[in-house]
């Protein structure tokens, strides 16, 4: 039988997953964005499988919105990188170092 | 007959299969060489994940999951990956250096995500599965929510929206020197006097 522990500790290994993603690809950004995908995702998870288990159409709300806001964002983070590869020709994170901070 | 232990056997299955995939599709996402190979995993996770949340009857989110974001947005991944010329052979580097690290931090997180989560506060005397009743329609409900109770956030869901499609369009936009492009302002203040002049000459008579 399937509990909400089953969707939480899913949800917790995916969203590890993308944050050893964000240490592994350190120098893509292609990489990076998915791994921010795949954290989104498992937030998401949470808020479905709450849903479900305490009978309340909210947390699908709130997933539609982060839906919403996930899109927009990779978005304008696919735009940024476009530029980006425009003005220097590569996407390595080290490579961002123009404002010298 | 199948009796109701069968039913939810098979429940268990479509979970663990799921969960699986789901999180080898994830692993491949973070490890594979190639992007476009990552961004072809990440839809199959996408595509897991929404059939998990079809187990939890979120039919409306399951199938917009499926078709913002494996329709839309990994597209978008994947125009950028292949409009993009990019050496991976140098974005690799301190890829296993970096491994050890990371991969203590994940195990540490899962290992205490774990001992929290598998305690009795989320077991199903806490939180029961609760059974949608058979004319139960996912989408009539979250859309009569979605104009009533949260239609100011929906509103502002998609101004963010547009916000996002004018950041995007004027970030990516750029003149170029070598097109020919027509000036719209130029255009609409012409005056009858720049389009034609009217010369003054000397009458000449014919035959001279």
């Amino acid at each position: 039988m399937i509990t909400l522990s089953h969707y939480l500790i899913l949800a917790a290994i995916l969203f590890t997953i993308g944050v050893v993603g964000i240490f592994l690809n350190r120098r893509n950004l292609i990489v990076l964005l998915m791994a921010i995908e795949l954290m989104l995702l498992a937030v998401n998870m949470n808020f479905v499988a709450f849903s479900h288990y305490l009978n309340d159409l909210s947390g699908q709300l709130f997933v539609f919105f982060i839906l919403t806001v996930a899109a927009a964002e990779s978005g304008i983070g696919l735009a940024i990188l476009v530029v980006l590869f425009r003005n220097l020709s590569t996407i390595d994170v080290d490579k961002l170092d123009g404002l010298k901070g | 007959m199948p009796s109701i232990g069968s039913a939810m056997d098979l429940t268990s299955i479509v979970f663990y299969v799921f969960a699986a995939l789901l999180i080898f599709a994830a692993l491949r996402v973070i490890t594979a060489r190639n992007p476009v190979h990552a961004v072809l995993y990440l839809v199959l996770a996408f595509f897991n994940a929404g059939g998990l949340w079809l187990t939890l009857q979120a039919e409306f989110l399951a199938i917009a999951l499926v078709m913002v974001y494996v329709g839309a947005v990994m597209v978008l991944f994947l125009f950028v990956i292949m409009m993009l010329d990019i050496d991976i052979k140098r974005l690799r580097q301190g890829f296993w250096r970096n491994m050890p690290l990371a991969a203590i931090l994940g195990i540490v997180m899962v290992a205490e995500m774990f001992l929290v989560l598998s305690t009795d506060y989320f077991s199903l005397v806490a939180f029961p599965d609760s059974k949608a009743d058979a004319g139960y329609s996912n989408t009539k409900e979250l859309g009569r929510l979605l104009f009533t109770d949260y239609v100011y956030p929906f509103e502002l869901a998609s101004i963010i929206l547009l916000v996002a499609i004018i950041a995007a369009v004027v970030l990516t936009l750029r003149r170029r020197k070598d097109v020919k492009h027509l000036d719209p302002v130029q255009q609409i203040a012409v005056k009858h006097t720049d389009r034609l002049r009217v010369l003054q000459m000397p009458a000449e008579k014919e035959g001279e």
